[in-house]
């Protein structure tokens, strides 16, 4: 019972940073406001959600999948951030 | 059953939008795409179709011939796309010729053609 | 269960949304990025139909591979202007298509076993507890083996629209990135994690959802952003090495096969010995196609730029 509800408040708190970093990426004005509110808000909104997912799993494994799942994801999004902002700088964007 | 009929009608849907793309937009990249999402609505609907068993558990049958197709649509939008690519090489068109007779502008919006 | 449907409703509206706009995109990226977010939304209705190997089938393949190969197709070809416009006549006989197959589910709307029991009777004797994987491999094996084939012959294709003087060349890559160092440490992080989970998933596959096609497309993702970040070079097609490794693994798969036809049929394996002859063939198909995945994307041989 108890994990249940950590489960629900960890995942709610979860998808209020993706929705927060959402409105930032529609609302910011340039693109490297833009990513700085995707990739910080959406990597812990993810984090939260792997948090709480982890408190369902079956056995130790489920849990290293979802931190894996995290961890590439986290990999992915700083990388590609950059690329990102850098190709943008070089176009000349603010 | 609620969840065959949500996804076979959606399945039903893409089938009919990428039917529009493919018949009225031009550009080959995007008559390749549209003819994926023909691909993957079908997929969909025989997917639908295959979870109509009584307890709600899918067929493997139907999921291992859409798995087969999925691939094998890769394979095709390859190729495809190496022969858009050379095409553009070749007649700097990005886009199949018209026939040669021209034909009237509203017999051309008309037509439904690759 | 209402909650559910409404999942499933919000979802199938998000995907043909989706859909919709990739096709009504103005410039050629939008419409590929949006048909990758299409695909990966499919891949999350797979797995809400039950349908978990499909489901990573379509986010791998479907979204993860198209879309690379799609995104390099959309900065080398030429944009041409299309505009989006509206025509009435074949929007109306598209409509016409979507409503006849709409009628078709849902008249076909009623419970049925379908394969399922037959199935589930001879999965024991399959050699694997995958029943997605004993009809891929064993009961329709046949599928398999051309499919894999389809993809060799597929490459030749694509190979073979090289001109004259660069046939048997070296592939360029996909996409000419810039060397960097954030991208070349990621080229070099992600190989060892990506090999360890390619490996489990074509192990896993024998019992839960997983498989060759899907172990193979993440190999040959991993191989792909090594080529992107420079840490690998692309392979000139001529080397025998790698056209070895392009057939290696239907040559397995025709050879277990060929040893069926001793037992009883073409395609046939004993009960006892399916188990090993399906890892076999899992193992090198994976190699095999993650070659040949790899390689549709590199395309054809190119001009060093």
């Amino acid at each position: 019972m108890i994990a249940d509800a950590v489960t629900v408040l960890l995942i709610g708190a979860g998808l209020f940073f993706f929705v927060a970093g959402t409105v930032g990426f529609v609302r910011f004005p340039d693109v490297h406001s833009r990513l700085h509110a995707l990739t910080k808000a959406d990597n812990l909104g993810l984090g939260l959600v792997v948090l709480g997912a982890a408190l369902q799993a079956p056995d130790a494994a489920t849990v290293l999948k979802l931190v894996l799942v995290w961890l590439l994801t986290l990999a992915a999004a700083a990388t590609v951030a950059q690329l990102l902002a850098r190709s943008a700088l070089e176009d000349g964007a603010p | 059953m609620t969840a065959t009929l949500v996804y076979g009608l959606a399945g039903s849907v893409l089938v009919g939008v990428g039917l529009y793309g493919f018949a009225v937009r031009r550009h080959l990249l995007r008559q390749i795409l549209a003819f994926n999402i023909i691909g993957s609505g079908l997929f969909l609907l025989f997917g639908a179709l295959a979870r109509r068993t009584p307890d709600g558990t899918s067929d493997p049958v139907p999921q291992a011939m859409i798995i087969t197709g999925i691939v094998v649509a890769f394979a095709a939008t390859a190729l495809a796309e190496a022969l858009a690519e050379r095409y553009q090489e070749l007649t700097g068109r990005t886009a199949l010729e018209e026939d040669s007779k021209p034909a009237p502008p509203d017999e051309q919006e008309s037509e439904l053609r690759g | 269960m209402i909650a559910s449907a409404a999942f499933d409703i919000l979802l199938c509206l998000l995907i043909v949304t989706v859909a919709v706009g990739s096709v009504a995109a103005r410039d050629l990226f939008g419409a590929v990025a949006l048909y990758i977010v299409y695909g990966l939304l499919l891949a999350i209705g797979w797995v809400r139909l039950g349908a978990v190997d499909v489901g990573l089938a379509e986010g791998a393949i479907g979204a993860g591979l198209t879309g690379v190969l799609l995104l390099g197709a959309a900065a080398r070809l030429k944009a041409a202007p299309d505009p989006p416009r509206l025509r009435i006549v074949p929007l109306l006989l598209c409509l016409a298509v979507s409503l006849g197959l709409g009628a078709a589910v849902l008249s076909l709307s009623v419970p049925q076993p379908g394969l399922v029991p037959l199935v589930q009777e001879n999965l024991a004797a399959s050699g694997v507890g995958n029943p997605v994987t004993a009809v891929l491999l064993n009961f329709r094996g046949w599928d398999t083996l051309v499919e894999s084939v389809v993809l060799v012959v597929a490459l030749v294709g694509v190979w073979a629209l090289a001109p004259d003087d660069l046939w048997d060349g070296r592939p360029g890559a996909a996409q000419r990135v810039k060397r960097d160092a954030v991208l070349n440490t990621f080229g070099r992080l992600l190989p060892p994690v990506g090999l360890m989970v390619g490996i489990y998933i074509v192990w896993i596959g024998a019992y839960a959802p997983g498989g060759a096609f899907q172990a193979g497309t993440v190999l040959a993702a991993v191989w792909l952003l090594a080529i992107m970040a420079g840490v690998a070079e692309p392979p000139p097609v001529r080397r025998p090495l790698w056209r070895a490794l392009l057939v290696l693994g239907p040559a397995v798969f025709l050879l277990a096969g060929l040893h069926g036809t001793l037992w009883g049929a073409f395609m046939s394996f004993a009960p006892a010995k399916a188990k090993t002859m399906i890892m076999a063939i899992e193992f090198t198909l994976t190699l095999s196609i993650a070659v040949t995945l790899a390689m549709l994307v590199l395309g054809r041989p190119r001009r060093p730029a």
